[in-house]
């Protein structure tokens, strides 16, 4: 077993998987048409991405687990994302600011995978990072309409920008695992995201005449643990939802 | 939504191996940069593109079904504009 390439994985396909199951609850609810078809896409790339890491993360594991068992036999202390992504759906603009900080942070560590020393990441990233690259984009021309938009959308925009922005501290911080995968080139350092990332989302913010909530904000302890198996309140609830199906009748398929 | 702020545009993509911008149909969008965007995401969710025309629904301008004998019937008559007996090598494509 590669322990450490196991739990990144893991990482990466939790996250996704989560992200993906919270935007499919938008199905059939978006604002309007396009928008509707816009994040169902997303959250169904986002489905693919979490695929492919889980079944990376079953092979690194070798205890025959599949992507499917990983997804719906773990509980929520097994799982490995970060805690911005199970923050509940909330309004839109709660919806649109957790896409664009995820996004953001989602594209620029994807583009560091590309060069992966383990072949398989790198050819996951390479997949994932053009669906990314989109996404990043569509997240940011929403939070600019949005924040630069009526007074009331500017109010609900900045409110949910504050509101998400305690969360994306996790995002940076790098713990064993994330040394070691640094380390052996399987990935980089959380850490060095930070710089592109904040460049880029204090752009886009201000192009949203919107106010950048202060840095300190992002980075309480309290708001951390996701990736180590310390979730919020939020998951459990989702994860009863997603995995209801294969707990009432395990290995059903159709 | 209404349509002063979201407008009806009308979407011609060019297939992967098309010549030609093809209508695929419309959707609604408050400009054209976001009508690019929704296009892609609601027409070509499985490659069928290389390119994406956005125009606003207002900017076109569509002959009168009442005029169809007067724009194209005369032409009915005239067999020798019909190119039809030309016989076509295989390797000429997309004629």
């Amino acid at each position: 077993m590669d322990r450490c390439l196991f739990d990144f994985a893991l990482r990466m396909g939790d996250t996704t998987l989560i992200l993906s199951q919270r935007l499919s609850a938008w199905c059939g609810h978006g604002p309007i048409l396009e928008e509707d078809l816009a994040l169902t896409n997303t959250a169904l790339d986002l489905l693919g991405q979490a695929r492919l890491w889980l079944t990376l993360a079953g092979e690194a594991e070798g205890a025959g687990r599949d992507e499917d068992q990983l997804a719906y036999l773990r509980d929520a202390h097994d799982f490995r994302n970060a805690l911005l992504v199970e923050r509940p759906n909330g309004d839109y603009a709660d919806t649109m600011a957790r896409q664009f900080f995820f996004d953001a942070w989602h594209y620029f560590l994807l583009e560091r995978l590309v060069k992966s020393s383990e072949p398989r990441v790198a050819a996951i990233a390479e997949k994932s990072v053009k669906e990314a690259a989109y996404h990043a984009r569509r997240s940011a021309d929403i939070v600019v309409r949005l924040g630069d938009g009526t007074d009331e959308s500017h109010e609900r925009m900045q409110a949910a920008v504050d509101r998400v922005w305690p969360y994306t501290g996790e995002l940076f911080v790098d713990d064993d695992v994330d040394a070691e995968a640094a380390r052996r080139g399987i990935a980089c350092t959380l850490a060095e995201l930070r710089a592109p990332w904040l460049a880029q989302v204090q752009a886009v913010l201000e192009e949203a005449t919107l106010t950048v909530p202060r840095e300190d904000l992002a980075g309480h302890p309290a708001y951390r643990g996701g990736r180590q198996g310390r979730h919020s309140e939020a998951l459990g609830p989702l994860l009863a939802e997603m995995q209801f199906l294969q707990r009432a009748y395990p290995g059903a398929t159709w | 939504m209404d349509d002063k702020h979201w407008p009806l545009w009308e979407v011609f993509i060019r297939g992967q191996h098309g010549l030609a911008h093809k209508h695929v149909g419309s959707l609604h969008a408050p400009d054209a940069e976001m009508a690019l965007m929704n296009a892609r995401d609601v027409y070509t969710r499985r490659n069928e593109g290389t390119s994406i025309w956005v125009v606003r629904a207002t900017d076109i301008v569509a002959s009168d079904p009442d005029d169809k004998q007067a724009l194209f019937d005369p032409a009915r008559g005239k067999v020798y504009r019909h190119p039809t007996f030309f016989p076509m090598p295989d390797e000429v494509k997309h004629m």
